[in-house]
């Protein structure tokens, strides 16, 4: 039972399309794609920085209502002197500083739901490529039965369910993902398991979870941070498409995926509104994922075979 | 013969594990979000007239008992009458699936047909400018949110070029925007795999050969090595189409498309469980299909898959 029917291992996981490219990087390549994905850091740290920083950097109240500057265009001098360089939307709040605002609650939501989903699916991928047999046949079965459906409806079902919250949000995109961080490392220990090291620590006495913590988990690290990046920028979008959908973080609390949503209804006179939270999340989320990709090249280009 | 069997049975089995966890999740979630009959009835209506109703739609019996009923008659594709519409839930998601199979349908032909000779070019002109910006596309799309994608069409081709209308279902011109959209995300993950197979492909030495024998180019490309390339672009083609079914309860919401993920959204709203049950078995029994005939086909193009 512990080999698995090639339809799983042969598939690549619908996350990581970019398969058979080459898998050998060094020299001048490897210097600019680690300059690469030190960028892409810089920028998540730059939005967290954003995120901590939003009260002094915003240049309004972002919940702050005016109905007399509703649907400004993005202006230097506003009706009432000052700048609102994108806009305000149909209640008169300021735009920018709801972009400011709203990298909050992606980035909340989104690194909650990575280490959350992250925990949950190295648990998950470790015990069942470690203990293999009936655990990985149980495991793998729900993995796949979780792919084999559209999880969004599910997400929007719970969600329907719970009722709008952070620790819901976060629990169901947390949900969505561990499938992929699972199907990753278990093929990894399974690799690792059958290596004399593991036996030899066996026979010294050492106990499985001695084997796990101390040599096996450093063994998988990079992937794990690897799939983790990928996955930040997929949990990002997954808020704001629920944010979106109105089953995100309720108004007025501000966020990109709600912002979208309200200046839905507004795109053909005030279309300020919905498209510059949307251009930021686009942004982020080709970012995040790129430098997911530059990760991985430098740390571990065999996960492209994968 | 037997070995075909062998090669089926086990896919069948999980396929059909897959099918019950799915419907026994769908079971419990809608189970859990609250009883429907308060929204159905008037605010003022009698004690007798609520236990009535739950009575007649089986919602008074243990929760165990309403699993078995449904497990049951979902086989017999009978998932009890929309608490919404009042008629049987299976008949409202036919009536929406007609728009959802044409819209997925389409979105997936257009970025099979766009994606495999964008792929497929940029491999042969690597590094090409050709090559960069087709890339550079992909990447756009493949993680570009695509509700955001739907909006910007929306704001640039329909409302500012007035290419297109903004939504609803009608003629060509309805279809187009959600359809792009729609597919945007295959079309990019097609287009890269397809480059990176065919390049793989390209470092072959029986391309090297078939070269040195004068072979022309073009034949190069399209005999030798698209079908050797062939399995991991099926492969992606197949997961994509898989995708879409999840894509099109967003796209069809930006786009007011009548189709079921957007019945599947307004009747959670509505609690119509037998609805929402309805459409949600059949997007996963059709997703696991695509998924058994992507194996199938495996079997066909890759013997080493047979074992």
């Amino acid at each position: 039972m512990t080999e698995r029917a090639p339809s799983t291992s042969l598939r690549p996981p619908t996350e990581f399309p970019d398969l058979a490219a080459p898998a050998t990087i060094s020299g001048a390549r490897a210097r600019r794609t680690a300059r690469l994905a030190t960028a892409g850091f810089a920028f998540v740290l730059v939005l967290g920085a954003v995120a901590v920083a939003a009260p002094w950097l915003a240049p309004h109240d972002p919940t702050r209502q005016a109905l007399r500057g509703r649907l400004t265009a993005p202006t230097l001098e506003a009706a009432d002197g000052r700048a609102r360089l994108l806009g305000t939307d149909h209640l008169g709040r300021d735009v920018l500083s709801r972009v400011i605002y709203g990298a909050r609650v992606s980035l909340v939501v989104g690194v909650a739901a990575v280490v959350v989903g992250g925990a949950l699916g190295a648990a998950l991928g470790i015990a069942a490529g470690f203990r293999g047999g009936f655990t990985d046949s149980v495991i793998m079965t729900l993995a796949d039965a979780q792919l084999a459906f559209p999880f969004i409806l599910l997400a929007i079902g719970i969600i329907a369910v719970l009722g709008p919250s952070f620790p819901t949000l976060i629990v169901v995109i947390a949900l969505s993902g561990w499938v992929n961080y699972a199907r990753i490392l278990r093929s990894q220990v399974l690799v690792l398991r059958s290596r004399e090291f593991v036996d030899a620590i066996h026979a010294l006495g050492g106990s499985a979870l001695r084997v796990i913590a101390r040599h096996i988990l450093p063994n998988v690290l990079s992937s794990l941070v690897v799939v983790a990046t990928l996955e930040l920028a997929r949990a990002i979008v997954l808020e704001a498409t629920l944010s979106f959908l109105g089953l995100g973080i309720q108004p007025p609390t501000p966020s990109w995926g709600g912002m979208i949503h309200e200046g839905r209804e507004y795109l053909d006179s005030a279309w300020w509104i919905s498209t510059f939270p949307g251009l930021v999340l686009m942004l982020t989320s080709i970012v995040v994922s790129r430098t997911g990709d530059w990760l991985r090249d430098l740390l571990d280009p065999t996960l492209r075979g994968e | 013969m037997r070995g075909v069997f062998r090669f089926l049975a086990p896919r069948l089995l999980r396929a059909l594990i897959a099918v019950w966890l799915v419907s026994t999740v769908v079971f419990v979630v809608m189970r859990l979000s609250g009883d429907p009959v308060p929204l159905l009835l008037p605010p003022d209506a009698p004690r007798s007239e609520i236990f009535r109703v739950r009575r007649e739609l089986g919602l008074d019996r243990p929760l165990p008992a309403q699993y078995g009923v449904f497990l049951a008659n979902a086989l017999r594709g009978d998932f009890g009458r929309s608490i919404h519409f009042r008629e049987p839930a299976f008949a409202v998601v036919r009536g929406y699936l007609g728009a959802t199979v044409e819209l997925g349908l389409t979105a997936f032909l257009l970025a099979a047909i766009v994606a495999v000779p964008v792929g497929l070019l940029s491999a042969v002109k690597r590094n090409s400018p050709i090559d960069h910006v087709a890339m550079g596309m992909a990447l756009v799309g493949q993680s570009a949110p695509t509700f955001f994608l739907g909006i910007l069409g929306i704001l640039l081709l329909a409302l500012k070029a007035d290419l297109f209308p903004t939504g609803g279902r009608g003629d060509w011109t309805h279809l187009a925007l959600p359809a792009l959209t729609l597919g945007a995300f295959a079309m990019a993950s097609i287009a890269r795999v397809t480059r990176s197979a065919v390049l793989e492909v390209l470092r072959a030495d029986y391309i090297r050969t078939a070269r040195a024998k004068g072979v022309a180019e073009w034949l190069v490309v399209v005999k030798h090595t698209l079908k050797n390339a062939a399995l991991p672009i099926v492969t992606i083609t197949g997961l994509q189409f898989g995708t879409l079914l999840g894509g099109a309860v967003v796209t069809e919401t930006v786009f007011a498309w009548p189709g079921i993920g957007r019945l599947a959204i307004q009747s959670i709203y509505n609690r119509d469980y037998p609805v929402v049950q309805c459409a949600v078995f059949l997007s996963a029994i059709v997703f696991i299909m695509i998924n058994f005939a992507i194996d199938l086909l495996y079997g066909v193009l890759d013997p080493r898959a047979r074992r």
